[in-house]
């Protein structure tokens, strides 16, 4: 079917140029002229752009001028002190929630694929809860664990015990809530880092298993490497949203984060929406730094798959005009 | 006088050790209830080029991936060099090999695949080093001498910094063989290692193969190539649906097949 049809299409090339309809004009050396048509144009487009433009700018003049903004208190509190460190905290919560994070879902992913049914099992059980619980929830669990469990019982459970031992270590809530957050990324991590496992060619892990590597090398040296093409730029977009899931600390309550200042702050002064905006402009600002990453991140992976890369490695023994033979001979 | 007569002469020394190096007792393999291998049993001498022809789903990759127990049989008995493939008999029963185990009979052997696998992250020499350092604890520097000695062999000398995608299809395939042989196997599997190239970039490759051949390396060789079979082979298996219908001299073979199935498979193909 493909097959006819595509000597129909050939034969419609060839004999176009042989009936009398109009070929194009050629350039003296022989070369057809370039085409010169007249543009398409897209009168609603610009109609509908302008209409936008007007509507904010009516709202930006009508912004500025409503007191309930209070845009001098937003000038105030900007840089205020307090509030640059709780923009720090914010920060650390989220680089330290990503790391645990990915390294747990890195775990986890490679447990799910394992060939040991025991770890399978485990890693299925701990997705299952953590992404099936809203983390907000998980939070204000977290932060009442030490209500639930404020003792080391030694013994045989159910039948006798020997000694109780009161746990008085009371965690920092800053600890208590990097656990929270990292526990619950992991579990999505975990989804990410194995949907870029699998995404590498079986005949990878095939053949470093004919060689003789063990299910650990293969891992380590073939299928993790290559799947960072995959897992990168999605992580990227996770460390964006944990940058603003941190505000939900305050189920735990943790209360020094950006979000937990700003209202702190706003309880003390009556002036919540100024304070709100401060936050806001602090988020926007580091998602912003962070969306400029994620771009240059995802076009380094996005590279046709490994075009680009320097075409000498440890065999530092190449002459250009052997590379180049060899670069043309790519299929 | 062809490759194969030749060699033939050099091989009656090592004919004193009669220990085959594949031997397949009623070899069985199903995957659910499609009986892929139906009671194979064939022997590849020490030094044999054993080639293995037939149409496309007979089971011809599936009994190689069983020889180095990329898959496990059913039924039947695998010895590779006198071994048992995956399994340790012990009083009469079979016990299943650790991975660590297998891995290690695994190393001997050398496979390689219709499309090539190669490492694309690594360079040519690094994908040839990459098991010796890691697998057998070769030292780097050695490794890496071994790795440029092979790239050599296979034509490649000049491109061991190169990257798969940097290379065509035949040098992927090249660097393959070589990163197979860098494990010192005594035994080499081939699964239609030219069927993916284009045509002009068959005739290097089969041209390393024919040189290993001579070298006196034992492979088990799935192939569409006839010519190479006549040529190099020592023997021709034609397989289909799971059994194998005829095998003997490759010249005879296919100049001469007993069987109505090889003649109508050789028919269309050749
Ligand atoms: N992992 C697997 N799971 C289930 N069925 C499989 C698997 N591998 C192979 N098969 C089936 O086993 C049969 C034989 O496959 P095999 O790859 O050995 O054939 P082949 O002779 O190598 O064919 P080809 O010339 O197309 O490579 C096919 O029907 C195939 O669908
Ligand atoms: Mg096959």
């Amino acid at each position: 079917m493909s097959d006819s049809h595509r000597r129909d299409g050939t034969d419609g090339g060839g004999s176009a140029v042989a009936s009398g309809l109009p070929s194009p004009s050629s350039l003296p050396d022989g070369r057809p002229e370039a085409i010169k048509a007249v543009k398409l144009r897209h009168p609603w487009r610009i109609a509908v752009a302008v209409v936008l433009v007007v509507l904010l700018v009516l709202f930006v003049l009508d912004a500025a001028q409503r007191k309930a903004f209070g845009w001098a208190d937003v000038g105030k509190y900007l840089f205020d002190v307090r509030i640059s460190q709780a923009a720090l905290v914010t920060l650390e919560l989220t680089v330290y929630s990503m790391v645990i994070g990915v390294v747990l879902g890195l775990v986890l992913a490679i447990m799910r694929l394992s060939p040991n049914p025991v770890l399978k099992a485990v890693s299925w059980l701990y997705l299952w809860i953590f992404r099936g619980t809203p983390v907000y929830v998980q939070l204000v669990f977290w932060g009442l664990i030490t209500l639930i469990y404020n003792t080391i019982v030694i013994g045989i459970p159910f039948v006798h015990t020997w000694a109780v031992i009161p746990i008085t270590w009371v965690p920092p809530l800053f600890f208590i809530s990097v656990v929270g957050l990292s526990l619950n990324e992991a579990a999505y991590m975990a989804e990410i880092v194995r949907a870029g496992l699998l995404s590498v060619d079986p005949g990878q892990e095939e053949a470093a298993k004919a060689l003789g590597m063990s299910w650990w090398q293969t891992m380590r040296r073939v299928v993790i490497p290559q799947s960072m093409r995959v897992i990168i730029p999605p992580t990227g977009n996770e460390v964006i949203s944990m940058l603003k899931t941190t505000t939900l600390v305050a189920a735990v309550p943790f209360t020094l984060d950006l979000f937990g200042r700003a209202r702190d702050i706003s309880a003390e002064t009556f002036t919540p929406i100024p304070l709100l905006i401060v936050a806001s402009l602090w988020y926007l600002f580091f998602t912003s730094v962070l969306m400029v990453g994620q771009y240059f991140l995802e076009r380094r992976f996005a590279r046709g798959t490994d075009r680009g890369r320097p075409v000498v490695g440890i065999g530092v023994d190449v002459e250009p005009s052997v590379a180049a033979g060899g670069v043309g001979g790519v299929r | 006088m062809s490759a194969a007569d030749r060699r033939a002469e050099t091989r009656t020394a090592a004919d004193a050790a009669p220990l085959p190096m594949v031997d397949a007792v009623a070899v069985s393999k199903s995957f659910g209830a499609n009986e892929v291998l139906k009671s194979i049993t064939l022997r590849v001498r020490r030094g044999e080029v054993m080639c293995v022809i037939g149409p496309s789903g007979s089971g011809k990759s599936t009994f190689l991936r069983c020889i180095n127990h990329l898959e496990s049989i059913d039924a039947g008995r695998l010895y590779v060099d006198g071994e048992l493939v995956g399994y340790r008999q012990k009083g009469g029963k079979l016990y299943e090999l650790k991975p660590s185990e297998a891995a290690l009979q695994r190393r001997d052997i050398g496979m390689v695949f219709q499309h090539f696998n190669l490492f694309p992250h690594m360079t040519a020499l690094e994908n040839v080093t990459e098991a010796p350092i890691r697998v057998k604890g070769v030292p780097r520097h050695e490794a890496v001498a071994r790795g440029r000695e092979l790239l050599a062999r296979v034509g490649l000398g000049s491109h061991s910094g190169h990257y798969p995608s940097q290379l065509s299809g035949g040098q992927q395939q090249r660097v393959a063989i070589a990163r197979a042989l860098a494990m010192d196997p005594k035994l080499m599997l081939f699964d239609e290692p030219t069927s993916a190239l284009d045509p002009e970039l068959v005739g290097d490759v089969l041209d390393v193969m024919r040189g290993l051949a001579e070298s006196g390396m034992t492979m088990v060789v799935v192939t569409h190539e006839m010519g190479f079979a006549r040529e190099v082979g020592d023997s021709l298996v034609f397989m289909d649906g799971g059994v194998i219908v005829e095998s003997g001299d490759p010249r005879q073979v296919l100049a001469d097949p007993q069987q109505e199935r090889t003649r109508a498979f050789l028919s269309k193909v050749l």
